[in-house]
């Protein structure tokens, strides 16, 4: 090694140190002032109060007896635990033609097929948008960032209009059919598999295996985590779907159109209506505490470049 | 001539040797123009025409939206609105979610989990909305009339979802509670992201506080998730219906709540009026105003960090 190598290395040590020590002083510089952090403290507990409060309450409501949920100043926790608002909820929904098992069976029949058919036929097109060169990707790819800027809203009417060609009418396809073509779900998958590192994918091609074993024996399991976010945020959508305008037959009709036909009940049915509230918030919650880290995730390559 | 005819050989030798792409799209892609692409033409359709599903489509012009926007009061209350809901609670909603995300970001990851799942929660509560019912109920028992007589501010109950001029408000309220949704997530995700190295380099470059470095350093590398999390906002904002039919009724009193999605569902399949040229005029002013402000947004939002 000659002398010129020596003091190129020499040199960019040097720029380390003086690197290293500007990071130190730089850090000091941007060091944040007390009062700073106290104010922005207080926002956060101030805002985080404000979204958890309402949510608290609901659970809190639940299990308090009638004369408690009346009480004025509100008391946030219940003093004389009950489930009496679940025992008249099931009263309730007992006392009507149809069982509440039936209303849960249709919720849980959307939601499986929905979601899960949903994953498998998002993140078989999503593997070739993300990872494979062909005609007409492109235009793919523009067209469904296009179809996120309006919302499923706009095209309600013609939706029906389809749906009613189908002959899907009054029956749960006509939910479950359209919930397959999400499109966020597909733009979040391909935004994560484009991360994959396409020698994994060769080195499978090597090996002998076809597309769609690659696809189901390496894909699939690297790109979990957008599965979840995926499986989430339609689950949330077909969790509280209540038929709308699709289903008219009572006995196919979901859990969230039963419930709010209680809670439409008015004031006599406050305290059922307080369990109603409980049972549809705490599903979704707690599947999204399960799988927060893998949402995140997958959230962090959601962007549109 | 030729070189056309041979560039079309070989576009479908391309296509050929990548059929199975094809085939793994087919299904996804056969739904999403059945029921994405294939509505937006036959709304844009059935918008020049007056349908009632039971004869077939008539023609009629621009008649559907010269009746929209000269002689339908209610829907430019329902514009009206809309635009007001949209630019207060867009703004606010996606500031607020950067701003959260951002805040939370440089706390210890058990604290940041549990701030997210707490602000993220309203968002995908469904109809915890119902406890606003509570708050804003109309009787002695609602507890912001009990609050406020406890008070001897007010001494009669108001009956504040049925007020016209409450309407805007309570939606506003209940729609930033509701506001950090997943574009907040987005935000969390992509500040995880930024490469820490970047910081150093700033402050070496004389980056002084924390709000050039996050005009500087962090804005530019989350661009990705701005633009995302636009999207989503515009979207979500634009079409604000549910909250104001399940407070404040449908119709709401006086229309102070409409707004053009409701407006739409009142015209819509499975409505009493069953005039589906009519509500494919009103959706395709709503795609169009979409379309608009988030391409509008996208612009400007490229213009960050710069």
């Amino acid at each position: 090694m000659d002398a010129q190598d020596l003091s190129k290395l020499r040199q960019i040590k040097l720029k380390n140190i003086k690197r290293k020590k500007a990071t130190k002083k730089g850090k000091k510089r941007l060091s944040r002032s007390w009062q700073g952090d106290f104010a922005l403290s207080i926002l956060l507990i101030g805002f985080g109060l404000f979204s958890a409060y309402p949510l608290v309450f609901t659970i809190a409501n639940a299990f308090k007896p009638l004369d408690e949920i009346f009480l004025f100043p509100p008391r946030l926790f219940p003093r004389n635990f009950t489930f009496d608002n679940f025992t008249d909820l099931f009263n309730l929904i007992g006392n009507t033609r149809i069982p509440i098992s039936r209303y849960f069976y249709n919720t849980i029949f959307i939601t499986v097929i929905g979601v899960s058919g949903h994953v498998l036929l998002a993140a078989l097109a999503a593997y070739p948008l993300a990872k494979h060169k062909f005609p007409g990707k492109a235009l793919i790819n523009q067209l469904i960032v296009y179809s996120l800027m309006f919302s499923s809203l706009v095209t309600a009417v013609p939706n029906y209009l389809v749906i009613s060609w189908l002959g899907l009418i009054d029956t749960h396809l006509a939910i479950i059919i359209p919930s397959w073509g999400f499109t966020l779900g597909l733009f979040l998958m391909r935004q994560f598999m484009v991360t994959i590192p396409t020698e994994l994918l060769e080195a499978a091609k090597m090996d002998g295996a076809g597309e769609y074993r690659v696809f189901f024996k390496v894909v699939m399991p690297l790109v979990k985590p957008a599965w979840l976010t995926v499986i989430i945020l339609l689950f949330q959508q077909l969790w509280s779907t209540d038929g709308g305008s699709y289903i008219f037959t009572e006995n196919l009709k979901p859990l969230s159109f039963a419930l709010q036909q209680i809670v439409s009940g008015g004031i006599a049915r406050t305290g059922a209506s307080a369990a109603v509230a409980l049972l549809m918030l705490v599903v979704p919650i707690s599947v999204f505490i399960i799988s927060q880290s893998r949402i995140i995730d997958t959230m962090a390559h959601s962007g549109i470049k | 001539m030729t070189i056309n005819t041979k560039f079309k050989q070989s576009l479908f030798k391309q296509m050929k040797s990548k059929r199975v792409y094809y085939g793994m799209m087919a299904p996804f892609l056969l739904i999403f123009f059945t029921f994405t692409i294939l509505p937006v033409i036959m709304s844009l359709f059935l918008s020049f025409t007056t349908f009632d599903m039971l004869n077939p489509p008539k023609w009629v012009w621009l008649e559907n939206y010269i009746t929209l926007l000269l002689y339908d009061d209610v829907f430019l209350i329902a514009l009206r609105n809309t635009f007001i809901l949209a630019i207060i609670i867009g703004p606010i909603s996606y500031a607020a979610s950067f701003i959260f995300a951002w805040l939370i970001n440089e706390l210890p990851a058990k604290i940041r989990w549990i701030l997210t799942v707490v602000f993220y929660a309203p968002s995908i509560s469904g109809s915890a909305f119902l406890l606003w019912q509570l708050i804003f109920n109309g009787d002695m028992y609602g507890y912001l009339n009990a609050f406020l007589i406890n008070l001897n501010i007010i001494d009669a109950p108001i009956l504040w979802l049925k007020t016209p001029q409450y309407a805007l408000v309570i939606i506003i309220i209940v729609q930033l509670w509701l506001s950090l949704g997943i574009s907040f997530l987005s935000f969390v995700a992509g500040l995880q992201t930024v490469d820490k190295s970047l910081y150093e380099a700033a402050a070496i470059d004389g980056i002084k506080n924390r709000w050039q470095e996050l005009w500087y350093v962090t804005l530019p590398q989350m661009m990705p998730q701005l633009m995302f999390g636009a999207l989503m906002q515009i979207t979500s904002s634009f079409g604000i219906a549910s909250v104001s039919t399940q407070l404040l009724g449908f119709p709401s009193v006086e229309y102070s709540g409409h707004t053009i999605v409701t407006h739409l569902i009142d015209f819509g399949a499975g409505s009493q009026r069953m005039e589906l040229g009519y509500a494919s005029a009103i959706a395709t002013i709503l795609f169009l105003i979409m379309m608009v402000a988030n391409l509008g947004v996208q612009k400007i939002l490229r213009r960050v960090g710069t």
